[in-house]
């Protein structure tokens, strides 16, 4: 039981990292190698707001999602559109997009050192033990998986049952046919690019409750995000929290039973076995 | 195209005169030019932004506004800082180095920061004759480098000195009959942690502790909780993790929620840290850590005021003293020898006497001897309270329940 309800709040740590590049992915096609560093801006940002301004995380994510949405709206307009419009093929833009994003991820960096330098940051929040089924966790972790459970309770209906969400669905499964439908692409691209880079942001702030952060620690989290991204199948919602959990349940079913040492080992050993016995995915569809 | 080879063109001349700058500079022989390579991004940033950078910084500044390096001529000649950030990859500290040894010509240039930065660079500061004062670099091979690098210098410490500390200081608790003898003991799987594991087992074993739990786990782990589960099962009595920042402080929190009460709990890099009592506030009372400093030592009154006005932030309680003192040694050096003479001010370092913010130093065989190991919070400051004979150690309490 201990170890179940540890799997599942690592789990849903990980679906919040990689539930805005799903988006990201999956609809605007971009694959977004700045993932990490946004999720560092949203964190960053909670730091400041908590250190300067006394100000409750959760109540900081009222300003860190539209800020984000805005900037990401931004980024996707100024430097992503470019890449889209001139883009002869699909895997063109994707090779274009991923070189564009790893510099924007070097600058993201450089723009975060200079604004707060290159100190580790953390702070005490909600640092208090729960009792869950008896035994203690930390509410900061439990927060953040409810708060992941809400984002991705909201993401689903949001998709499935709204107009918008059908669109951003059918620009997904295919951006030229839900053109000749009369759907924006452009516009819906660039929603999802925004609504994805705000849900990293939001990730960023609530991880930063529990997690020590620097200015280029964003790496990591991107690394993670495309192994559950791709594990998930790409576009997938469902997919991406799915293969979250199954990391998350393997990492600490290995570290408590076998060995700390070996959770990476493990998690890299069940991606390899996805690529292998389901190279499109767990819920991917198969491209051909 | 056109446009582009345009923009590089005005690029070319924006950038020139920051290039040209420094030549005329050295041309009037005004300044001296010192080299830092250490992390601005990459995984030890965040350690460097604390340890390294400032007291550099604070360094070059306090130098400057005294006028400059006093030459055998008596005239003064001001610092020139050249950073470089090697984005803590080996490869990157090596290619800065050699830069700032071939096309910066730098006269001096500071030891990199971590481990396995400062060994990967030893032979390029060998290669062109520059004195490597190592402050944040912990291994017991010193004897053997220092044979073979005439350059090198360390001042922090050996792996085997920190494990015996901390042996020491658990068995001196257990000997009093203040705590039991079962150690908990976990360890980064990077260089520094399997290292210092690996030379504790032995040593904890010839001190009479045993070691009910040992494990490592991954460099940037993002959920710790299943060890800090696993140490509590074996119910410990003392709790020690030879580990690195980040994991400093998740280890230390996720204790404290599961409620891992041990009498002595230590915890290495980091915990010296000022935003390590900056997060835990009073929970932070009668935590062992790496390092430790005599506050009450005349020569480092001043250093922590100075810092703060400087710097603009709170210096740690371990290698950043250190690593001020090292670049102590280098000013005195070069204002002693009168010159940027390389040769003569590395002679100079491993025969003279120096006054550091740490106390006097004497290398011996290219090594300081004496140093911190073990330091403790007790009531809100970082204290040593073990050493290789360092004056004014105090003695260590036990730490009350989270």
């Amino acid at each position: 039981m201990d170890i179940l309800v540890t799997g599942v709040l690592l789990g849903a740590t990980y679906a919040l990292l990689a539930m805005g590049l799903t988006l990201q992915y999956g609809v605007s096609r971009i694959m977004n190698l700045a993932s990490g560093e946004m999720l560092v801006v949203g964190a960053c940002a909670a730091f400041w707001m908590f250190t300067a301004q006394q100000l409750n995380p959760m109540l900081a994510l009222w300003f860190v999602v539209p800020l984000a949405f805005a900037l990401n709206w931004l980024i996707y307009r100024g430097l992503l559109r470019p890449l889209v419009r001139r883009a002869k093929s699909r895997g063109q833009l994707e090779v274009d997009a991923i070189l564009a994003t790893f510099g924007l991820s070097f600058a993201l960096v450089g723009l975060m050192r200079g604004a707060f330098g290159g100190e580790f940051f953390n702070y005490s929040f909600l640092a208090v033990p729960v009792q869950l089924f008896g035994s203690p966790f930390g509410l900061n972790r439990v927060v953040a998986a409810l708060a992941a459970a809400l984002v991705c309770a909201l993401l689903y209906i949001g998709l499935h049952s709204t107009r918008t969400g059908m669109a951003l669905r059918a620009v997904a499964v295919d951006p030229r046919s839900a053109g000749l439908v009369a759907i924006d692409v452009p516009t819906m691209s660039a929603f999802a690019f925004a609504l994805g880079g705000a849900i990293s942001a939001a990730a960023g702030t609530i991880l930063s409750t529990f997690l020590t952060l620097d200015a280029s620690i964003g790496v990591i989290f991107t690394l993670k995000a495309l192994v559950i991204v791709i594990m998930g199948g790409v576009g997938d919602v469902r997919g991406a929290v799915v293969a979250a959990l199954i990391l998350g349940l393997a990492e600490t079913l290995v570290a408590s039973l076998i060995d700390p040492g070996l959770t990476l080992a493990a998690a890299y050993l069940l991606f390899l076995l996805v690529l292998l016995f389901r190279p499109q995915g767990l819920f991917g569809r198969s491209a051909r | 195209m056109k446009r582009r080879s345009a923009l590089k063109l005005a690029a070319a001349a924006t950038l020139s005169p920051a290039v040209v700058l420094p030549t005329a500079a050295l041309a009037q022989g005004a300044t001296i030019k010192i080299g830092a390579v250490a992390p601005k991004t990459g995984g030890l940033a965040g350690g460097a932004a604390v340890t390294q950078w400032p007291s550099i910084k604070m360094w070059v500044a306090q130098v400057n506004e005294r006028g400059g390096l006093k030459m055998k001529d008596g005239s003064r000649r001001k610092v020139e800082l050249i950073e470089y950030d090697d984005r803590t990859n080996p490869g990157e500290t090596i290619k800065a180095v050699e830069r700032l040894a071939t096309q910066d010509k730098a006269d001096f240039i500071v030891s990199p920061y971590a481990t396995g930065l400062v060994l990967a660079s030893a032979p390029v500061f060998a290669k062109y004759g520059y004195p490597q004062i190592a402050v944040s670099a912990i291994t017991d091979k010193t004897a053997e480098l220092t044979k073979r690098y005439p350059t090198i210098f360390f001042t922090l410490g050996n792996t085997t000195a920190f494990a015996s500390s901390v042996a020491d200081v658990l068995k001196k608790m257990a000997d009093e009959g203040k705590i039991g003898k079962r150690v908990a003991m976990v360890n980064v799987a990077d260089a520094f942690g399997i290292e210092l594991a690996e030379a504790a087992r032995p040593i904890f074993k010839k001190y009479g502790l045993e070691i009910v739990y040992d494990k490592s786990y991954p460099l940037g782990t993002q959920d710790l909780s299943p060890v800090v589960k696993g140490a509590k099962a074996v119910n410990p009595d003392a709790f020690v993790a030879w580990s690195y920042p980040p994991d400093t402080f998740a280890l230390t929190e996720l204790a404290r929620i599961e409620g891992l009460n041990v009498k002595a709990f230590y915890t290495a890099v980091a915990t010296c840290f000022p935003a390590f009592v900056g997060k835990y506030g009073k929970s932070a009372e009668g935590i062992l850590g790496a390092g430790g400093i005599n506050l009450d030592a005349p020569e480092i009154q001043g250093y922590y005021a100075n810092h703060k006005k400087i710097t603009g932030a709170d210096a740690d309680y371990w290698a950043g003293p250190v690593t001020y003192a090292s670049l102590q040694v280098l000013e005195q050096a070069i204002e002693a020898v009168g010159a940027p003479d390389r040769a003569a001010v590395t002679e100079h370092i491993k025969k003279a006497t120096f006054k550091t913010v740490m106390g006097d130093w004497k290398f011996n065989n290219q090594v300081i001897e004496q140093f911190w190991t073990v330091g403790q919070w007790q009531g809100g400051k970082f204290v040593g309270v073990a050493s290789t004979g360092k004056a004014g150690e105090k003695a260590p309490i036990l730490k009350p329940a989270w």
